[in-house]
C-alpha cells in the first residue's frame, strides 16, 4: 500500500532520536518572573491588556487553586512538579499580539515551515501549495501567545470569529463572559483551575446561527521556551444549526527536564449544532531512557447544550512523556450525540492514561466510543472511561469498543471502564479486546516480502483504521505517518 | 546451476537438534516431494529455509541460485524468489487480505527493482488468480486468514504464491484439510505455475496429492535427514508400507 511505503520511508529518513520536531528556535522572549503568586497572575493579565473582570476571574481561580492538590488516581508515575520553579508566561519579544503575516518575525515563520505548517495564505489561495492541501485556517500559538491567525478576513465574511482568545476577551467580551468556564468550571480539577488562573493564550471560535464554517480551522501549539509551562485555553461555540471542524496539533523541542502543558478546551454546541474536534498530539515524548518530555495534563470537555446537537472528539495521541486526558461530552440536550474516537500510542517509557466520559442527561441521547490503544517498549497505556445515564435520561444509548494492541512483552495495556445507569431504559454495550503483534505474525509478513517495519506498519494501520477514517482526510495521512514514526524501534 | 541446494544442513530449536545433516538439490523446473513421519523435521526444514528466527542453524549450507540463503533476512529471501506456503497460516486481524496481498506484491517488486503495480493492474491480476483458485472476492475483503476455514486458508496461501511469482516454492502440507474438490483446485493452481525456471518442494503425507501434482523426485525424511530418494513410485510404496522400514535408517 503506498501509504505504508510512505510511512516506512519517512521512518527511515529519521535519525536515531526519532523525534524530528525537537529543534529549538533562537528568539528573544519576554517572560514573567519565575514562580507563581498573585503578582504572576496580574502580570499575565496586564501583559494581555485584559479588562478588570477577566483579572478578577483569574484571581479567584488562583485562590481556589492554592487550596487544591494534584489528582493521584491515574495509572501514571509523575516526577514531583515544583510550581514555583516554572515560568508562566513567555512570548517572543517581537510579537506584541497577533498581526498580519507580513509583520510576523521571519524566524517564527521559518519555525512553522520546518514543522510543516503553512502560514502563507497566498500560496494556498493561489493553488501552489506543493502538498495540494485544501484550505485550512491556522492559529499559530508559540509558547504563551498566538503569533498569527490566517484566513481571518475570509472567515469574517462568513460571520465566523476565529482567532486568539486574548483578542476575543477584548473584542467579544459578551461571548467570552457567557461561555468561558461554563463547560469546565473554574473549580473542576487541579490542572483546570491552575489553567484558569494563568492561561496565556489559545484559540477562540464562534460560528453563528446556521453557518457551516467554510473551511477547516486549526490551531498549532508549539512550546519553545525552557522551564515554561504552556497553559492554553480554547473555547469553541457553535450556535444553533452551525457546523465546524477543528483540528489542533502540537510539538515541542527536546529537553532533558519535563515540561508542563495544562490546557483547557471547552466546546459548546447549541441546538442542532455540530462540532468535530480532532487532535494530533505530538509533544516531545522524552528520550529512550525516559528522560525529559512533556507532561500533558489536559481537560477537554464538550457540552451538547441544545437539543439535536452533536460533538465528536477524534484524537491521535503519540507524544508526551505522560498523557492525562479525557475529552468528554455532556449530553444535555434531548437527542444529542457524543462521539469519542481515539488512537493512543505509547512507546519507550511513555505513560498514557486517557479515555472519555459520556454523561447522558437528556432524553434519547446516544454516545459512541472507539478506543485503540497501542503499547510498545516499556510503556503503560490505560483506557479510562465513564458512561453514565442520569435519572431523567430515558433511552440513553452507548456503544463502547476498546481494543489494545501490544508490541513486545515489556509494555502494558489496561482498560478501566466505569458504567453508571440511573435510568433503567439505558442500553450500554461494551466490547474490549487485547491482542499482540506476535513473532509468528511478523514472520508470516516477512516471508511475504515485508520488512519488519512494513509488517508492524501494516498491522498497526489495520488496527487503527476505524478511528483514522474519522479524521479530516489530509490529517489522516499525516497521522498515519506519525503513528509509524512513534513506533520506530518497537520491533527488535 | 541448481535452484535450491541444501548441504549437510543441521538446525536446532529450543536446544533440540532437529535437522541432522540434510542434503537436497532441486533443479529449475523440478518438483520434489518430501514425505516422512510426524515430527521428522519437515516443517522445520521449511522454516529454516524461510528464515524463522527461533530456528538456529548449527551447520551446513543452503543456497538459492548459488546465493547463501542463510545469511539473508526472511523478506530478502522472499524477494530472491523463495516462497513458503505455511502448514498453519497465520491470522492477521484488521488487515484485509487484499491490502495484505498488495503490500506484499509491491514490497517484493520493489526489492526486485520492478515498478509497483498500478491499482487496476493489481486488481485485474488478483481477480484472475482468485477466480482460478475458486476464491470468492468477499473473502479477500476479510482480514487475512481470520475466520477462514482450513481449506480457505490453504487456497489463500496458493493465491499469495501465484501473486508473488516465486522461483522456489515450498508447500508444507498444503493438501491437509482440503476436501476432494479443493484438492483438485489447489493442485491445478500449482500445476499452472509449473515452469522450466521454477522449482517446487511439496511436503505431504498423502499419495493422492501426488496423483495431481506429479513429482519428478520423491524423498523420504526421517529424524532430520533424507533417508531415501526415488521416483513417483516411491510415494505409492510408502502409502502401502508406511515408514516402519525407516525407523532405524537415520
Ligand atoms: N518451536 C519449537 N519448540 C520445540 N520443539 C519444536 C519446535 N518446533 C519444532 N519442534 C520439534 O521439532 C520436531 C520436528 O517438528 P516438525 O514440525 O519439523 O515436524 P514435521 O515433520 O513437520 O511433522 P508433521 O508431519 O507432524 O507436520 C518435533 O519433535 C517438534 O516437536
Ligand atoms: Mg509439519
Amino acid at each position: 500500500m503506498p501509504a505504508v511505503q510512505e510511512t516506512v520511508d519517512r521512518v527511515k529518513s529519521i535519525d536515531v532520536d526519532q523525534y524530528k520536531y525537537g529543534f529549538e528556535t533562537k528568539i528573544e522572549s519576554d517572560r514573567a518572573p519565575k514562580g507563581l503568586d498573585e503578582s504572576t497572575v496580574r502580570f499575565i493579565s496586564a501583559k494581555k491588556g485584559e479588562p478588570e473582570w477577566m483579572l478578577e476571574w483569574r484571581l479567584e481561580a488562583f485562590r481556589r487553586w492554592k487550596t487544591m492538590s494534584e489528582p493521584n488516581w491515574a495509572r501514571v508515575k509523575v516526577n514531583p512538579i515544583d510550581y514555583q520553579d516554572l515560568y508562566y508566561y513567555s512570548a517572543p519579544k517581537t510579537t506584541a499580539g497577533p498581526k498580519s503575516l507580513a509583520e510576523v518575525d521571519p524566524e517564527l515563520l521559518k519555525t512553522y515551515a520546518k514543522l510543516g505548517i503553512s502560514l502563507h495564505e497566498q500560496e494556498i489561495l493561489a493553488g501552489v501549495d506543493p502538498a495540494g492541501r485544501t484550505k485550512v485556517a491556522v492559529d499559530a500559538v508559540f509558547d504563551s501567545v498566538s503569533v498569527v491567525t490566517t484566513f481571518q478576513e475570509e472567515l469574517k465574511k462568513a460571520g465566523v470569529i476565529f482567532g486568539s482568545i486574548s483578542e476575543a476577551i477584548k473584542n467579544h467580551p459578551e461571548l467570552v463572559k457567557k461561555y468561558l468556564g461554563s463547560v469546565v468550571p473554574v473549580t473542576d480539577n487541579f490542572f483546570a483551575t491552575l489553567n484558569s488562573a494563568v492561561f496565556s493564550d489559545g484559540s477562540f471560535v464562534y460560528i453563528p446561527k446556521g453557518v457551516r464554517c467554510p473551511m477547516e480551522l486549526s490551531t498549532y501549539f508549539r512550546i519553545n521556551e525552557r522551564n515554561t509551562g504552556q497553559f492554553e485555553r480554547t473555547l469553541i461555540i457553535a450556535d444553533e444549526g452551525a457546523y465546524v471542524s477543528y483540528l489542533e496539533g502540537c510539538t515541542a523541542p527536546m529537553r532533558d527536564e519535563n515540561q508542563l502543558h495544562a490546557a483547557v478546551v471547552e466546546l459548546v454546541a447549541l441546538e442542532g449544532a455540530e462540532i468535530k474536534y480532532s487532535t494530533v498530539q505530538n509533544w516531545y515524548p522524552g528520550d529512550a531512557q525516559g528522560k525529559g518530555g512533556i507532561y500533558n495534563f489536559v481537560t477537554k470537555r464538550g457540552d451538547c447544550r441544545g437539543n439535536n446537537s452533536k460533538i465528536s472528539w477524534t484524537q491521535v495521541e503519540t507524544g508526551s512523556a505522560i498523557t492525562w486526558k479525557y475529552p468528554s461530552c455532556i449530553l444535555r440536550g434531548d437527542n444529542s450525540q457524543g462521539e469519542f474516537y481515539s488512537i493512543a500510542i505509547s512507546n519507550g517509557h511513555q505513560q498514557v492514561d486517557s479515555g472519555t466520559k459520556m454523561i447522558h442527561l437528556g432524553k434519547n441521547t446516544s454516545s459512541r466510543i472507539i478506543s485503540k490503544g497501542i503499547a510498545a517498549g516499556v510503556s503503560q497505556n490505560t483506557y479510562r472511561g465513564l458512561v453514565s445515564a442520569h435519572r431523567k435520561a430515558t433511552n440513553a444509548r452507548n456503544f463502547t469498543n476498546c481494543d489494545s494492541l501490544l508490541i513486545g512483552d515489556k509494555c502494558g495495556a489496561h482498560t478501566t471502564p466505569y458504567i453508571e445507569a440511573k435510568n433503567s431504559s439505558a442500553v450500554f454495550e461494551h466490547e474490549a479486546t487485547t491482542s499482540k503483534i506476535s513473532e509468528d505474525m511478523l514472520f508470516y509478513c516477512r516471508s511475504r516480502g515485508l520488512s519488519g517495519e512494513e509488517a508492524v506498519a501494516l498491522v498497526v494501520n489495520g488496527f487503527v483504521k476505524d478511528v483514522l477514517q474519522h479524521l479530516p482526510m489530509e490529517f489522516a495521512v499525516e497521522a498515519q505517518k506519525l503513528i509509524a514514526i512513534s513506533l520506530e524501534g518497537s520491533v527488535g | 546451476m541448481a535452484l535450491l541446494e541444501v548441504k549437510n544442513l543441521q538446525a536446532r530449536v529450543e536446544e533440540k537438534d532437529i535437522l541432522r545433516g540434510l542434503n537436497l538439490t532441486v533443479n529449475p523446473g523440478e518438483v520434489h516431494a518430501i514425505m516422512g513421519p510426524n515430527g521428522s523435521g519437515k516443517s522445520t526444514l521449511s522454516y529454516v529455509l524461510a528464515g524463522k528466527s527461533d530456528y538456529e542453524v548449527t551447520g551446513g549450507s543452503a543456497t538459492l541460485e548459488g546465493e547463501d540463503l542463510l545469511e539473508l533476512e526472511p523478506d530478502e529471501r522472499a524477494a530472491r524468489g523463495l516462497f513458503l506456503a505455511f502448514q498453519y497460516p497465520i491470522e492477521i486481524p484488521g488487515v484485509a487480505s487484499m491490502t495484505f496481498l498488495r503490500t506484499a506484491v509491491n514490497a517484493v517488486r520493489k526489492k526486485r527493482g520492478d515498478e509497483e503495480l498500478s491499482t487496476p493492474d493489481f486488481l485485474r491480476l488478483v481477480r484472475e488468480k482468485a477466480k482460478e483458485l475458486n476464491i470468492d472476492q468477499n473473502m479477500l475483503k476479510r482480514p487475512v486468514n481470520v475466520g477462514f476455514s482450513g481449506g480457505e486458508k490453504k487456497r489463500n496461501e496458493i493465491l499469495q504464491m501465484a501473486m508473488l511469482e516465486p522461483k522456489m516454492c515450498v508447500l508444507d502440507e498444503t493438501d491437509s484439510g482440503l476436501d476432494i474438490d479443493a484438492l483438485k483446485i489447489v493442485a491445478d493452481g500449482v500445476n499452472r505455475l509449473r515452469a522450466k525456471n521454477r522449482g517446487f518442494l511439496v511436503i505431504t503425507h498423502y499419495q493422492r496429492l501426488l496423483d495431481h501434482i506429479v513429482p519428478d523426485v520423491v524423498h523420504v525424511m526421517a529424524k532430520g535427514k533424507i533417508v531415501r530418494t526415488g521416483g513417483p513410485e516411491l510415494a505409492h510404496e510408502l502409502e502401502a508400507k508406511g515408514y516402519a522400514a525407516y525407523d532405524n535408517a537415520a
